[in-house]
């Protein structure tokens, strides 16, 4: 048992909720006790989704626990077989039918054989993994069947397309920014004169997943979900794939030569000529991508050296810090991930780039090492956000667990050169409201603040008094760096055990500190 | 009581409501020096920090013990587990009451949380009132059910004997002519603070001391219980409760319709007539009232309203709109326990007979798939509904109106009668503009 308030990573069977409910024609039905069925109000509520969400319980309630759920499963998995008529039914297990141990598969291969509908079972423990291991592994179950479905059925489609084309793998409904990123992936793609072959699952029929391996390679955006996807069909069919995320512009460069490199296997053969996007790239770096030209401006240097501190999923963590650090110039004192099941390739990725790497999917952590470092921007989830709100940081939200600020109506890609410019917006103004409030305070606006310690977990020590002159001495100080001095105040008294703290102590601890 | 002529259906279940667990949102903000602790998985911890959105952010005194793959399988000690976790709130925060909330994972693997909350209460030193506000059994504000049931068990005694002996003391020393007062009246269910003392004053206007609340602002000040103390509930959701008081505590329920609009507010205070002197001008006080609303009342008089049921409300929601001159058409409802609700019955099939409206249907554990077609053949004006099917709806045209705000805002008492008003006729008096007249539907899908 552990003591949680909040978590990052939701429970498994999210994952497989959303990707069912992002293909076409997919119905969902969760074992699940009432109440269970909260993923439709997030759908609809987040997502602002105008359509039934197609999700439904069949509900363990105290008759189930006490008998079993007998036909209940399979008479549900019927009726919404003959009501919705569905190409697919995901049964999905909750961390309630974990424990049950019913035979779930046995339901599965029951209602197969009456239902019009395919029926699986999504194979995923709640208790190992969580909700983005959960959707990469139902996205793999889905492919997996379908390819195996088609082949057998001898109408499996292996011959690649006459033009250029891809595969984009995993977007996904309530994902951070994915439709957006989607949009904007496409274009690129349309740019480089590369057709799309599939875009799964948002939005696909399970009909067309047998025309996969005709693309040319597989894009997977996001390390996240479709990893597994597309290591399968590379395996089993020679696809080669991409699991570069296009953030930033050296990113977005890499993923582009990248593209052309796969691009180069086959043209020479099929098409008798090869592809150069190098000039490409200039072009879009240079005038179509604010970012490059913004990164050099004098708006940018004032950046310079600033502190920041990133913490999110790894692609977006890493990518952002990426951009921070080797675009901006900005100093990222620490960068972390809550995805514990990615950490080789977030250490190898933001490796150099940043002064200590956290992984953790405990919130109080990354809310005392903000603390701790008092930079002057944070770049992480909501609930960093909201970190920062009590503290008095400014916040970019550039990652996921998501909130209904997430879904904006506007376009707001984080990927490829449209991308690029959202993020410039998005960091500029984090610092750059920051600065107007310091602006404020040197120049004794509306500050009424009082001295308040900044750390998120109970000082255990012993407290030190701060003398009614000596705290309105410090009032006096600039607030971005008032929080520092008091701290190495009283850094500085405890050393030499004062536990009074008086003006005088104050300036001979800066002192100190200045030698 | 006779609930003849009313019909009331059943169907599978099939529904979407809030987990139980949700009281903790407000419940925990009620009682003020108490800690919940929801002993349970992932599964409800991200409900809780969905569901209750900002507060999570709030440093609130709620939080979960998440059970872990060694739990499941008894790999741990459940009470080390606890008393460990207890421990730890007890440091950081020092509550008067710690409650556990039990939960569906709970209840499967059978965890013995009554049996172990006394052992770690003696190890911490701080009560554990232990509540299964489950899914398995319960749906959304039958949580706060099972947490006051479990209270019930932590009142004090109040001994008629010894409290009449300390009154007539205190009659005599101060000489006082009022004899009336020696009725203990105490009410449950959570409203917040300023609605209760509302009620209280509403009631001492008419010569009646409300001797406490169940729950109180403070763990420390439960209400005293005993043989003789009266009970009324204020909110249709605490039939386990009212049980508990009457059958283990020995109380006496006044059933009455529960204080939500000026009708069902004024009939309860009417109950309480049985030990009290006379009514001061009620009748005049409801009048005034519906004159007050008249602005709203006439917005929604000779509409239609369909309930889809998640929060056990609805009967008394439904029989206040039929007054204000609304159509039902139907009253899902999760759970429907005539005995606790029969005085609300009654005033609703009389208001239904008064207003020349005919009896809704009352559908338990509805089926929403079945609901949602019926809403579509009926297209009322419109539907109370979950967050789950209200933008569905609306797209395809149906005005909605999220059913949960009804639990979260002020409805009770006098004073919120027009608070209840300004829910329902909010969605009906939002213009849509022209863009309605041009695109009707916005729904992507040709069928539902």
């Amino acid at each position: 048992m552990k003591l949680a308030y909040w978590m990052y990573a939701g429970p498994a069977h999210i994952g497989t909720l959303r990707v069912a409910s992002s293909f076409r024609n997919v119905h969902a039905i969760m074992h699940a006790p009432l109440g269970d069925d909260y993923f439709n109000v997030m759908r609809s509520m987040l997502e602002r989704e105008r359509d039934f969400t197609p999700v439904t319980a069949s509900v363990v309630d105290r008759h189930v626990l006490s008998r079993g759920s007998r036909d209940k499963v399979v008479s549900n998995i019927s009726r919404k077989g003959e009501e919705q008529r569905p190409d697919l039914i995901v049964l999905t297990p909750t961390c309630t039918s974990s424990i049950l141990q019913e035979d779930l598969q046995n339901f599965v291969d029951r209602a197969s054989l009456s239902s019009q509908a395919d029926v699986i079972l999504a194979d995923v423990n709640h208790y190992r993994v969580n909700e983005l291991q959960a959707s990469d592994k139902t996205l793999d179950q889905i492919v997996r069947y379908y390819v195996e479905k088609a082949r057998k059925e001898g109408l499996f489609k292996r011959s690649l397309t006459a033009i250029p084309s891809a595969n984009i793998i995993g977007i996904l409904t309530l994902g951070f920014h994915n439709q957006h990123d989607c949009r904007e992936l496409k274009r690129l793609f349309r740019e480089l004169g590369i057709l799309i072959n599939l875009i799964i699952p948002e939005g696909e029929f399970l009909k067309n997943i047998k025309n996969l391996p005709r693309a040319w390679f597989n894009a997977v955006p996001y390390r996240e979900i479709g990893l597994m996807s597309a290591t399968f069909l590379e395996k089993e069919y020679g696809m080669p794939y991409l699991s570069l995320a296009p953030i930033g512009i050296s990113n977005t460069a890499d993923f582009i030569t990248q593209v052309e490199k796969l691009l180069n296997l086959w043209a020479r053969v099929i098409l008798g000529k090869s592809f150069q996007f190098a000039l490409y790239i200039e072009n879009q770096t240079k005038f179509v991508s604010q970012a490059a030209w913004f990164s050099k401006s004098i708006d940018c240097q004032n950046l310079a050296g600033k502190e920041a501190v990133v913490f999110g999923d790894a692609t977006h963590a890493a990518s952002i810090t990426k951009i921070l650090a080797g675009e901006m110039g900005i100093h990222v004192s620490c960068s972390g991930t809550y995805c514990k099941h990615d950490v080789e390739r977030f250490n190898e990725q933001v490796q150099g780039l940043c002064d200590e790497v956290l992984i953790t999917e405990n919130h109080t952590k990354v809310g005392d090492t903000i603390a701790r470092i008092e930079p002057s921007a944070i770049f992480g989830t909501q609930m960093e956000r909201h970190i920062g709100k009590r503290i008095d940081i400014p916040c970019g939200v550039i990652s996921s667990p998501v909130h209904i600020q997430n879904f904006p109506p506007g376009y707001r890609p984080f990927l490829g050169y449209e991308g690029t410019n959202q993020i410039s917006d998005l960091i500029y103004n984090s610092f750059n409201l920051g600065m107007e409030d310091h602006l404020l305070d040197v120049f004794g606006g509306h500050d009424t603040k009082g001295i308040s310690t900044k750390s998120l977990s109970k000082n255990e020590e012993g407290i030190i008094l701060w003398v009614p002159e000596a705290e309105s001495e410090s009032r006096r100080i600039p607030g971005f760096v008032r929080g520092k001095i008091k701290r190495n105040t009283e850094i500085f008294a405890k050393q030499n055990n004062i536990l009074e703290i008086t003006v005088d102590v104050m300036y001979a601890a800066k002192e100190r500190l200045n030698r | 009581m006779k609930t003849a002529g009313m019909s009331f259906e059943c169907e599978t279940g099939n529904y979407h409501t809030f987990c139980p667990i949700s009281c903790v949102a407000w419940l925990y903000q009620k009682i003020e020096d108490s800690f919940f602790l929801v002993v349970g998985t992932k599964t409800c911890g991200y409900f809780l920090q969905n569901a209750l959105g900002v507060t999570i952010f709030a440093e609130p005194r709620y939080a979960m013990a998440e059970l872990e793959e060694g739990d499941i399988s008894a790999q741990l000690n459940d009470q080390k587990e606890l008393e460990k976790i207890c421990l730890q709130i007890k440091n950081n925060r020092s509550p008067s009451v710690i409650v556990w909330i039990g939960t569906c994972t709970t209840e499967i693997v059978k965890m013995d949380l009554e049996g172990i909350a006394p052992k770690v209460e003696k190890q911490i030193g701080i009560p554990i009132v232990v509540a299964r506000a489950n899914g398995l059994d319960y749906a959304f504000t039958q949580g706060e059910d099972t947490v006051l049931a479990a209270m019930v068990h932590r009142c004090p005694e109040y001994d008629s004997l010894i409290e009449e002996e300390k009154s007539q003391q205190s009659e005599i020393h101060t000489n006082s002519k009022n004899k009336s007062t020696s009725h203990q009246l105490v009410l449950f269910g959570s409203l917040p603070s300023n609605v209760a003392s509302e009620l209280n004053l509403e009631l001492k206007r008419q010569s009646i001391s409300v001797s406490g609340w169940l729950p109180s602002q403070k763990y420390n000040e439960l209400p005293k219980l005993g043989y003789k103390v009266y009970v009324c509930g204020v909110n249709p959701f605490l039939s386990r409760t009212a049980t508990t008081l009457m059958r283990r505590r020995k109380c006496q329920l006044i059933g009455a319709p529960f204080p939500i609009g000026p009708d069902g507010h004024m009939l309860g205070l009417r109950k309480f007539v049985r030990f009290l002197i006379k009514t001061n001008g009620l009748k005049e006080r409801e009048n005034q009232l519906w004159k007050n609303v008249e602005d709203y009342t006439r917005i929604i008089n000779g509409k239609s309203i369909f309930f889809m049921g998640d929060n056990l409300l609805e009967i008394s929601l439904a029989r206040f709109l039929i007054r204000c001159g609304m159509i039902v058409y139907e009253i899902g409802i999760p759970y429907m326990d005539r005995r606790y609700q029969a005085a609300e019955l009654l005033l609703l099939q009389s208001t239904c007979k008064e207003m020349n409206s005919p009896l809704p249907r009352i559908v338990e554990k509805p089926d929403n798939y079945g609901q949602v077609q019926r809403i579509q053949e009926l297209k009322p004006h419109l539907a109370i509904t979950g967050m789950a099917h209200a933008n569905p709806l609306e797209a395809r045209d149906i005005d909605t109106k999220w059913s949960v705000e009804f639990t979260f805002a002020q409805i009770h008492g006098f004073s919120n009668v027009r608070a209840i008003l300004e829910l329902v006729t909010r969605p009906l008096r939002r213009s849509k503009g022209n863009l309605n007249l041009v695109f009707p539907s916005l729904s992507k899908q040709t069928k539902i």
